[in-house]
């Protein structure tokens, strides 16, 4: 069986890295829309004080879920998208180093995905905050399941991004075309690595965290408990030692992006790609440094507030620097202002406001007012919704055509992009002051008092108008299964490989492996060229079959975590049982079917 | 200086808001010494943040009117860095961080808790989901409304009863957790009188967004007659009155098993709030609802209708006997 089979079959066992991207992006998407109404609820059980529509207890389930949903199964996942289908073309590979692994990283992030969102189904979905504090998420205050589902769904997703990121390492480290120095990598592919060796370093550390967790809560551990002796601080340090690693594995992804949109669209080679380069690895590094800035106000003490103080307010430089790298490459350049362009636009300026906003919270003196209100919810939007979602919105635009074959259409994301734009404002603009004037966050309800009445109102009708934007998204992509305009191989101008074969790319990517001799292997000092080829000619390549293993041997996973749900040891032995009948049987599995 | 960009601010604020307030729980007006450290703090970052912002949004905005693409006209020239410049704009912020550290840090060591000598103390217990207050120096115990004599410093020592809450109370400063085994600290001197609102800040499980406070900063003699009254003991019961059947039927109820009641000797639990002096609060149910017979009825018979998740349960009394401990409540000023 080829990779260019159809048919629900091929699906199931391919190992295409591109059908893996689509997957992955399909599933994230909806996801995507299931975080987005889970928000729409929490803002209008907002738009006015003493909200009626949902329970305290639904609120603070839909407010967990929102923040679980968008951080784990949307955003990192639509990062993989990205990664799964553009880093091998743009490496100019035929696949991703372990395809079978892929496969199996997408399976789990699917079944661990639904695992999650199957708590609903039970009315026990997780109501602890995303960050899960101890020692409110302990047996003795929260009886119920939802933590459990909420602990054993992240570290099943933690085992796909484990598995997703030892692959991309490896692939980007190995499988580069010839000619294709570290140094002259497109920056998309540079930022996948960074972030690819933050998830490493990072989902190990929830990952003991969750272990420690389960402990306590299965087995009466004490490690959270202090009546056990244990410490709730603890799972602070670890949850954020993991999560401020987190927040640059959601942004250095959509800044790589940005800096892949921004060239082609100025028709300008990026501006100081070693600066750019290098203040992404120093921003992956510092940001091991800062994590305590989320405790600030459990009083760590005035020598812990003063270092992380500092070290918080030293990422602004690199920061900084990448934003006047990009703004220098759209200097003297000739801008087209594609869909794809006016959302990395958007993603420097909203971005630049959520970093002057985290520079006043870096200070752990005005932390104190700010921290656990609106404030940093303003905050995190304008860094994880103007930052990050509207990087992903110009990934979207710009490789759609490679990734079906056809264009967008222009108006409709126009209409897009102004809608959002416009709605992300009014959305979360307001929360600064609403934070400010001093209404908690993870609140279910507020009196008239408080004086903020009108501005959440302001709040949700931004929010909604965000809700239709991505309804008229989603019309745009159906749109083009028949009326998009044919894309052609390089709709853009792009500089780099993935732009030098067929949207959509053949299943084995490239006849014949390019040799790289520059940067910007398809821009010359004036036109667009083609691609020296290598040495190589070109004959058939042969493209692996499917395999079922990677989907049955993920499939072990939500089984085991269902009998621990349940407490049903039998069922955790068989899926135990599956998981290594499934690992054995794929190792030894011929590659050639 | 910073006074007038504060006004400044708040004028913005209002404009923007299109209301005028009051803002029972804005951080932009402190009202203390702590709060004042913090403000002027933040004003400083936020007029630098202005500044970037201006300069940062506005190169952006000019470069993409400038530089958006005109037909015919020839190919960008392929500029690759530009070595003094991106040295420079590393420099930039490296400075203004500077000119933001330096009063971080100064503030953070002014602020860190440490109460002066003979400051009041006062011990805060964080419970799901209201506050309990204790003043160890005077014999005081009470609920959700913390009092405070003005122009006098206080250092609170904080605790938590069960999960983590957060302590604030915007105007007079900033927030700080309370955590079981654990005692976090908060100095500051009200400078103004009147009546702060806060609640709790950090996500502790259903009733959270109800676990509110205030905060009653009083002249030097009105606090000390509120400390007075508090000290003086239950208030006195004629024989025969509704009241002391209302007391017999505390004293016969579960209630005793969860609260401490200084005339029902059998009522020295601590689940609950002491309501010794229940009936000179202002209101009940960590700021729920008015301190009013009927809302006291509905409390004692359901306090979870009005308080979601409340860890007090439904007490089942007869119609007279609930209206008898209404009144007895009522009576403990
Ligand atoms: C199982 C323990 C328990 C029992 C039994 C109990 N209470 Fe309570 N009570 C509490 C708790 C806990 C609170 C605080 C609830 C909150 O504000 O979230 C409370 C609050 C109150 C308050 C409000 C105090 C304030 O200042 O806000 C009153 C009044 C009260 N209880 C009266 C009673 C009476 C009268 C009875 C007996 C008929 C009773 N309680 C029985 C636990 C109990
Ligand atoms: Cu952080
Ligand atoms: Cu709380």
């Amino acid at each position: 069986m080829s990779a260019s089979a159809t048919g629900l079959r091929s699906w199931l066992t391919t190992t295409d890295h591109k059908r893996i991207g689509l997957l992955y992006f399909w599933t994230a998407f909806v996801f995507f829309l299931v975080g987005g109404l889970e928000a729409l609820v929490i803002r209008a059980q907002l738009a006015g004080p003493n909200g009626t529509l949902v329970s305290a207890e639904a609120f603070n389930q839909l407010f967990t879920m929102h923040a679980t949903t968008m951080v784990f199964l949307a955003l990192m996942p639509l990062t993989a998208a990205f990664f799964n289908y553009i880093v091998p073309l743009q490496i100019g590979a035929r696949d991703v180093a372990f395809p079978r692994l892929n496969a199996f990283s997408y399976w789990v992030f699917l079944l661990g995905g639904l695992f999650m969102n199957a708590s609903f189904l039970f009315g026990a979905a997780p109501d602890g905050g995303w960050f899960g504090y101890a020692n409110l998420t302990s047996k003795q205050y929260s009886p119920g399941l939802n933590i459990d589902f909420w602990l054993l769904g992240l570290q099943i997703l933690g085992i796909a991004s484990l598995a997703a990121g030892f692959n991309f390492i490896v692939t980007i480290l190995n499988l580069r075309a010839p000619g294709l120095k570290m140094m002259r990598l497109p920056v998309f592919t540079w930022m996948v690595l960074v972030t690819q060796f933050l998830i490493i370093t990072a989902f190990p550390v929830i990952t003991v965290a969750l272990v420690l967790l389960m402990f306590d809560r299965f087995f009466g551990t004490s490690f959270y408990l202090p009546a056990g002796g244990g410490n709730p601080v603890l799972w602070q340090h670890l949850f954020w030692i993991f999560g401020h690693p987190e927040v640059y594995i959601l942004i250095l992804p959509a800044m790589g992006i940005v800096s892949e949109v921004l060239p082609t669209f100025s028709r300008k080679p990026l501006f100081g790609y070693t600066v750019v380069v290098y203040s992404g690895v120093l921003i992956g590094f510092m940001g091991w440094g800062v994590w305590s800035h989320h405790m600030f106000s459990v009083g760590l003490g005035p020598i812990a507030d003063s270092f992380f103080a500092a070290t918080t307010l030293l990422i602004a430089i690199p920061t900084g620097v990448k934003i006047f790298n990009w703004i220098a490459t759209l200097w003297g350049g000739q801008i087209r202002f594609a869909a794809a362009m006016k959302f990395a636009l958007g993603f420097i300026a909203m971005f630049i406001i959520g970093g002057l906003s985290g520079v006043s919270h870096a200070a752990p003196p005005a932390d104190l007012q700010q921290t656990d209100t609106y404030y940093v919810v303003a905050h995190i939007h304008y860094v994880l919704f103007g930052g990050t979602v509207f990087g992903l919105f110009a990934g979207m635009y710009y490789w759609w055509p490679k990734m079906t074959g056809r264009l967008l259409d222009e108006r409709l994301g126009n209409w897009h992009f102004w809608l959002t734009f416009i709605g992300m404002n009014l959305a979360f603009f307001p929360m600064h002051f609403i934070g400010l004037l001093g209404m908690p966050r993870r609140i279910y309800t507020y009196g008239p008092e408080l004086g903020v009445s009108t501005m959440n109102l302001v709040s949700t009708i931004g929010a909604f108008l965000i809700g239709i934007a991505a309804l008229i998204f989603v019309y745009n992509m159906w749109r083009t299964r028949r009326h998009g305009a044919v894309a052609g191989d390089d709709p853009w101008g792009g500089a780099t490989l993935e732009w030098s074969i067929s949207s959509p790319p053949p299943p084995h990517n490239f006849d014949v492996i390019p040799t790289v001799a520059s940067r910007l292997p398809r821009w010359s000092a004036t036109q667009l060229k083609a691609i020296p080829e290598g040495a190589e000619t070109a004959a058939p390549v042969h493209v692996p079959a499917g395999s079922w293993w990677p989907l049955i041997a993920a499939s072990s996973l939500p089984i085991m975590a269902t009998g621990a749900i349940g407490r049903m040891l039998p069922v955790v032995l068989a899926g135990v049982a599956i998981l290594i009948v499934g690992i054995y049987r794929w190792a030894y599995e011929p590659f050639e079917a | 200086m910073p006074r007038r960009h504060k006004r400044w601010l708040t004028t913005l604020l209002l404009s923007v808001t299109g209301c005028a307030g009051p803002f029972p729980q804005t951080t932009l007006a402190p009202k203390s010494d702590f709060g004042i450290a913090i403000d002027q703090l933040f004003t400083n970052i936020f007029w630098w943040a202005v500044a970037v912002f201006v300069v940062v949004e506005g190169l952006l905005l000019y470069a993409i009117i400038r530089f958006r693409a005109r037909p015919g006209a020839p190919p960008p020239k392929a500029t690759h860095g530009h070595t003094a410049l991106e040295i420079g704009w590393t420099l930039a912020p490296a400075v203004i961080l500077v000119f933001i550290a330096v009063p971080t840090i100064q503030t953070i060591f002014r602020t860190s808790g440490q109460a002066p000598d003979g400051a009041m103390q006062v011990e805060v217990i964080g419970h799901q989901w209201w506050w309990e207050f204790r003043y160890p120096d005077l014999g005081v115990v009470t609920a959700n409304e913390l009092h405070l004599p003005v122009g006098r410093p206080v250092a609170l020592a904080m605790t938590s009863a069960d999960v983590i809450h957060s302590y604030w109370a915007p105007g007079l400063g900033g927030k700080r957790d309370v955590i079981l085994g654990r005692t976090s600290r908060l100095a500051f001197t009200a400078d103004s009188i009147g009546t702060y609102y806060g609640q709790c800040a950090e996500f502790c499980g259903e009733s959270h967004a109800n676990m509110r406070l205030r905060v009653v900063v009083d002249s030097a003699s009105a606090f000390d007659a509120w400390v007075a009254r508090e000290q003086a003991g239950p208030a006195p019961i004629a024989p025969g009155s509704v009241e002391e059947k209302g007391r017999a039927v505390f004293a016969r109820s579960a209630c005793i098993a969860c609260h401490t009641m200084e005339d029902v000797p059998a009522a020295r639990a601590v689940i609950g709030p002491n309501l010794t002096h229940v009936g000179a609060r202002s209101m009940i149910g960590s700021e729920m609802v008015e301190n009013r017979p009927d809302h006291l009825a509905q409390w004692i018979a359901n306090s979870a209708a009005m308080k979601p998740g409340s860890k007090m349960p439904p007490m089942v009394l007869p119609p007279e006997d609930l209206t008898a401990l209404v009144a007895y409540l009522r009576s403990r000023q």
